[in-house]
């Protein structure tokens, strides 16, 4: 009797494993942690479910910076994963590394998959493609940042709650009366770069650098010391003097300074709804990121930040066909509605956002659809589609260093981004030196 | 008479060295002859590109004024961990020495930091500063001082020479713990004798005793502030606001490692191990003279 169950464990366990060999598995290397490391493999493992052939492994290889670097190590040592999730910056690096990835929309076309770019959000794709339209990397998670408000400060400094500032003469006025009402912390930033050099460039519809942003050529030069840029670097300069500006670092620490109630406005990533509905005890309000309204040209659109997923080179066909269907999977309407509302980030396709509004989740949760209006507040012109500049690792943290020496009062706005794009500049060099081909 | 023991055999004791001479070479000088070489080299991150480029990696690295910044900071940085380390551990073992009641446990309690790694001081030290949440920030805040470290360059570099010089403390005291129970009691006695108050015996007969101890120590402190402070920065400033903090190990790291620029970062650790050599060599020549043993 025992043994006869365990001979039937056995042969099934063996039929088991015999299946799991004819499985094609296909390693995925990400950096996504709680709650969104949690949907993601929820994705996976509704991918797996939905077929036979092919088997998805998420593996969580640390912060973006950190699993980038194990994959180029696992790349120069020939045991690469089949896909990657880089970050938006690092997107210039992996661009130019033209043996190592395999662009999405060649494999796409290789494997016969029915695909049109255009499905996506074009502020999305955009970023993501080359200069002649032709998708990269499969876009997953993207944000934009937003305008956040806490209306019962905004009451309490006897201001209309309903009526947030739209430009930054009307975001003054309210700083003033809101540190009259004695705010210890009347504003903060979360990543200073993209939200005041990156977004602020696209939102008002100014070059960060030549060449389409980098989009067309690595011979690009930063832009940023423009006398709108250097004017809205004082300005911001200016409320830190007045203590209407308090800095908080270069990620996300501000936000945690908005949802306790402390900092009365926030500028950040869209993608810090979610904690900061669990968390705020007032109401608070998501808007459209201020502008400058002496500059005609803004408000343009506004240019996301957040991760897409590459294709290594070198693997087997089977492979790509399985990391195909895959992506078919993951863009597909339901998955990205879905994603999109557990996470806040934006949906990528047209048809998922559709599907959200058509279900009335934006009338439920008010502002959740404020970072797609933004990013597709106007179609996208050269200026404000995306940028693409080598090792903008370094190059973004050379801008954060000199705002933070502005904002210290170490420096003046102008010398301070004069130096930012004379130093940027000289790494962009290095980097076209070295991907000359 | 000297006794002399001598293997007969010719390779044996190469044989014996063989272990600890393999390992030598594979982790220490294959990795540094590695980054001597790609030091002269331009290459992208992936490796699929690369290119001779002989000294323009250096030439890019001391054309860089913030390069040349991070100097100073290194070199404020260490002095400020190697001295206050020192003199913390020093007055603390002084004391320690006289205690009579309770001696083992307070010893005890301060050899515990010397236990946590470097990132978990940094951080413990990083929440009790923090800006927004730390307790020490409120503290400061309620009286009156505007502690913002993320934006202040002065404070950042005391929260950092804090964290790395905490640590530290704990690994000095022992030594100097040790070192001061070696000092024979009755010269010191006899010095009380001839009158001479404690801060008097300390400085004429404690303190040239403990030289060797402290010459010691001091290159020890020199080289950890140097090389192993970098779990400390990276966890709390990561070499911000505006390169306040950026020690050369800090930026090696960053730069070879986060933004995968490898013929930059190996060119540094070149100039950074010349550094140590030239170190070592003052320390030696010129420290050690003064040292009595």
């Amino acid at each position: 009797m025992h043994i006869r169950t365990l001979a039937v464990a056995v042969a099934a366990a063996g039929l088991f494993s015999a299946h799991a060999q004819a499985q094609t598995e296909i390693q995925w290397w990400h950096s996504m942690t709680g709650a969104l490391g949690d949907k993601l493999n929820e994705i996976a493992s509704g991918f797996n479910a939905s077929q036979k052939d092919y088997k998805v492994m998420p593996v969580y290889r640390g912060s973006y910076p950190e699993s980038m670097t194990a994959a180029i190590a696992a790349f120069r040592a020939g045991s690469a994963p089949h896909i990657l999730q880089v970050f938006e910056v690092g997107t210039a690096t992996m661009m130019a590394a033209k043996g190592a990835v395999k662009p999405v929309y060649q494999m796409m076309k290789e494997a016969g998959e029915p695909f049109d770019p255009k499905n996506y959000l074009p502020a999305v794709s955009g970023y993501y493609s080359d200069s002649k339209g032709n998708l990269l990397s499969l876009p997953f998670n993207s944000s934009t940042p937003v305008f956040y408000v806490n209306k019962d400060a905004y009451r309490k400094a006897g201001l209309d709650a309903d009526q947030p500032p739209k430009t930054w003469k009307e975001f003054a006025a309210a700083a003033g009366k809101l540190k009259a009402s004695g705010r210890g912390c009347v504003y903060s930033t979360g990543w200073p770069a993209w939200v005041h050099v990156e977004n602020f460039s696209a939102w008002h519809n100014l070059p960060i650098g030549t060449r389409e942003n980098g989009i067309a050529g690595v011979d690009t030069e930063f832009k940023v010391n423009s006398p709108a840029h250097v004017k809205h670097v004082e300005m911001l300069a200016d409320f830190a003097k007045k203590g209407w500006f308090t800095y908080s670092g270069r990620r996300n620490e501000a936000e945690a300074r908005f949802f306790s109630g402390e900092c009365a406005m926030l500028t950040s990533s869209s993608g810090a709804q979610a904690n900061i509905r669990r968390n705020a005890k007032f109401d608070f309000s998501v808007n459209f990121l201020p502008y400058h309204d002496e500059i005609k040209s803004a408000p343009q659109n506004s240019i996301i930040g957040g991760a897409t997923l590459w294709v290594m080179s070198g693997k087997k066909p089977a492979e790509y066909k399985g990391v195909t269907r895959f992506f078919t999977y993951l863009s597909s309407t339901g998955v990205q509605a879905d994603w999109a509302k557990a996470t806040g980030y934006v949906p990528i396709t047209n048809a998922a956002f559709e599907a959200i509004r058509k279900e009335g989740y934006y009338e439920k949760v008010p502002g959740a659809d404020i970072a797609v209006r933004q990013l597709n507040y106007k179609s996208p012109t050269p200026n404000s589609k995306g940028l693409r500049f080598g090792n903008y690792v370094q190059g973004r943290e050379v801008i954060e260093e000199e705002m933070e020496a502005v904002f210290a009062g170490r420096k003046d706005a102008k010398a301070a981004m004069d130096d930012a794009v004379r130093r940027g500049n000289e790494i962009l060099r290095r980097f076209e030196a070295a991907n000359k081909s | 008479m000297e006794k002399r023991v001598v293997f007969r055999s010719a390779w044996l004791p190469y044989a014996l060295l063989a272990p600890q001479i393999a390992v030598t070479l594979v982790f220490f000088f294959w990795p540094a002859a590695q980054a001597a070489w790609f030091a002269f080299q331009l290459q992208d991150a992936f490796g699929l590109r690369t290119e001779f480029v002989g000294l323009s990696n250096f030439a890019t690295l001391f054309g860089d004024a913030n390069y040349l910044n991070s100097f100073k900071v290194t070199a404020l940085f260490s002095t400020l961990v190697a001295v206050s380390g020192i003199a913390v551990a020093l007055l603390l073992a002084v004391m320690a020495d006289r205690v009579v009641r309770g001696a083992l446990a307070y010893k005890t309690l301060l050899i515990w930091p010397y236990a946590v790694a470097p990132a978990v001081a940094g951080v413990l030290w990083a929440f009790l500063f923090a800006p927004s949440v730390g307790i020490v920030t409120y503290a400061l805040r309620q009286a009156g001082y505007d502690w913002n470290w993320v934006l202040r360059g002065e404070q950042a570099m005391l929260l950092v020479v804090i964290a790395s010089a905490w640590k530290q403390v704990s690994y000095n005291f022992l030594f100097f713990l040790a070192g001061l129970q070696s000092i024979p009691r009755s010269l010191i006695e006899a010095a009380a004798i001839d009158g001479a108050g404690p801060a008097r015996r300390f400085w004429t007969i404690v303190f040239p005793l403990l030289s060797p101890t402290t010459f010691f120590l001091l290159v020890v402190n020199v080289v950890y502030a140097f090389f192993d402070t970098f779990g400390v920065i990276d966890a709390t400033t990561q070499g911000g606001p505006a390169g306040s903090t950026q020690i050369l190990v800090y930026k090696v790291y960053y730069d070879g490692v986060k933004a995968a620029d490898l013929g930059g970062s190996s060119a540094q650790s070149v100039v950074l191990m010349l550094i140590v050599i030239a170190l070592t060599v003052v320390q030696f020549r010129f420290v050690e003279r003064k040292v009595q043993y």
